[in-house]
């Protein structure tokens, strides 16, 4: 069974800073690393090969620094990396056209696995969007996934609610967090992965057509002003002071 | 036209209002669907709610599915000619909206907390990056697909004298290649943390579920009685119902006052709890993350400072 992640490079944005002349994030310079819940994805793909045998195929979308976080993942237990190079900032239209078009590239697949959101956006818009238009069935937001060789179940949590959701193949499957522990891979592993291949594809080598639908025009930074005023320890003189000032800030009634 | 859906009918009137406002300006009617159970008493709330025309898609909407929904909303869209789209963001909204842009090859903008027209364009804001930062999009071209979460916008007053056109529509979609074989309710408390005044919050740092007593106290004493918690709590340990659970996953809350203890400040909790008035942080960890977003903060032990805190505030409050 051939199994195609698709993951994303993300900043790491607790170290994001806000420009206080410009009210702009301060985006560059900022570490990236792969997207938290696209490590469950891989983790989740390497468990049904467990189970089914197969192919695991992991596309990413981006910038040539990108290669470095897909080594990660292939070191994870990936087989291979696809990475198509993207010519600049992408909206979801793009994105997601240059995502299928990689898919239908390789063709023979059965299941699609994304994470539900990126932590940067977090619009959890990819995973649905790219089974829409490769026009395959969809299990959203998946947090357990059995999968034999003819069909799969996800048990898929709506908040108040968990549907459980039987497909047959193709289909595509966004994971949460919970669905799995990603492993952290191990030296051998590492050492291993730098054998696995990383085929590099341009938009050139797909048959595709980018058109931009949405464009970001400005990018606002909300900055957080607390007083943080911190008391070093718990006496019940910290406390009082702490109480005292909840009062006055009229919040004790 | 602007075509507005939700499986939410509370979260479908706000829509309506954002859709008459914008039809005011472009000289159109406001489309509203109803895809399930043949509901002519919800179709005229919906009129009084602002719609000009409303389509009811009769289907089984207990064993519908995402592209089901999409062909039934396809159809509308197509006849209609819409070209503003607002479906309505929860967990159901947000996949169909996605899928539908990816049907439909169109724009698509999640979870917008502002929808206008600039010189004739969509013009929408969205909170990026865990909310730092605010992304202001604008549509290049139609049909524009936006979600929009449930508080954004304001109803207008209902007013069951407005006529507007209710109309069947038979929509027989193909059918999905997938089947739902199960629905199970979660247990849930009775807490809303999302319209709480007053929030107690607790993360990893509590060492067993009977110790969230503590956090219970703290919050009685403040005479709210809400007890919120970060994931660990919610998701891995499962010692509160998920409805307790704060952050960008969990819900967004914005109490005028937010007690976290026990609780480290992940940005993905932050996220969730930054709009709140007032934040009081307890951490044994004086680096914890969680001060730097605290107005006011006690470096201790909880399992001493919240039994104090609370005696404390008796006290103060009589």
């Amino acid at each position: 069974m051939n199994i195609i992640v698709c993951a994303k490079q993300v900043v790491e944005i607790s170290e994001m800073k806000i420009d206080s002349s410009t009210n702009k994030p301060i985006l560059s310079g900022l570490d990236k690393k792969v997207n938290d819940i696209d490590k469950n994805a891989i983790e989740e793909a390497i468990k049904i090969k467990d189970k089914t045998g197969g192919k695991i195929t992991v596309i990413m979308v981006g910038e040539p620094d990108v290669k470095e976080r897909m080594k990660e993942l292939l070191a994870m237990g990936a087989d291979e990396g696809i990475l198509v190079n993207s010519p600049g900032d992408l909206d979801y239209s793009q994105l997601t056209t240059l995502l299928s078009g990689a898919i239908k590239k390789i063709g023979d697949y059965s299941i699609i696995l994304c994470g539900e959101a990126s932590t940067d956006m977090f619009s959890g818009q990819v995973g649905p969007r790219l089974a829409g238009m490769l026009d395959i069935s969809q299990i959203t937001y998946a947090q357990k996934i059995d999968a034999t060789k003819d069909n799969v179940t996800g048990e898929r949590n709506l908040g108040d609610t968990v549907v459980t959701l039987e497909s047959s193949y193709p289909v595509l499957i966004t994971v949460t967090k919970e669905i799995n522990e990603p492993r952290l891979p191990s030296l051998m592993q590492i050492l291993a992965s730098a054998s696995k291949p990383i085929l590099e594809w341009s938009v050139d080598d797909l048959d595709v057509t980018l058109e931009q639908k949405v464009l970001t025009t400005d990018l606002q930074g909300i900055s957080m002003d607390r007083k943080n005023e911190i008391y070093k320890d718990d006496s019940d003189d910290s406390i009082q002071k702490l109480v005292d000032n909840l009062a006055k800030d009229g919040v004790l009634r | 036209m602007v075509l507005v859906y939700s499986d939410n009918k509370k979260l479908a009137f706000e829509l309506l209002s954002k859709a008459a406002e914008i039809s005011k300006e472009t000289k159109n009617e406001v489309i509203a669907a109803i895809i399930g159970k043949n509901d002519e008493t919800y179709a005229k709330e919906l009129v009084s709610y602002g719609a000009d025309k409303v389509y009811i898609a009769e289907n089984e909407s207990e064993t519908t599915k995402a592209e089901e929904y999409c062909e039934i909303l396809e159809n509308i869209i197509t006849e209609t000619k819409s070209e503003i789209i607002l479906i309505g963001s929860n967990k159901n909204g947000k996949e169909i909206a996605s899928r539908l842009a990816g049907k439909l090859n169109a724009g698509c903008v999640i979870d917008a907390t502002d929808v206008s027209l600039d010189a004739g364009k969509v013009t929408v804001k969205r909170v990026v990056y865990s909310g730092n930062a605010i992304s202001v999009q604008q549509f290049q071209t139609t049909p524009a697909i936006i979600t929009v979460p449930s508080k954004v916008f304001d109803p207008i007053d209902a007013d069951s004298s407005r006529k507007g056109k209710i109309e069947k529509k038979a929509i027989s979609p193909k059918k999905s290649t997938s089947t739902i074989t199960n629905i199970s309710e979660k247990v849930t408390g009775d807490v809303n943390v999302e319209e709480a005044e007053i929030i107690v919050s607790c993360g990893r740092g509590f060492k067993d579920k009977s110790d969230i007593k503590l956090a219970d106290e703290l919050a009685t004493a403040l005479k709210g009685k809400t007890v919120g918690c970060s994931r660990p709590i919610a998701a891995d340990l499962k010692w509160l119902p998920e409805d307790h659970w704060i952050g960008l996953s969990g819900h967004k809350v914005k109490p005028k006052l937010y007690v976290a203890a026990g609780i480290s400040g992940q940005i993905q909790h932050i996220a969730g709890m930054r709009d709140s008035s007032v934040v009081v942080a307890i951490n044994k960890d004086a680096d914890a993350l969680i001060f730097n977003s605290a107005d006011y903060g006690i470096v201790g032990d909880l399992y001493s400072v919240l039994p104090k805190l609370t005696k404390a505030i008796k006290e103060k409050m009589g």
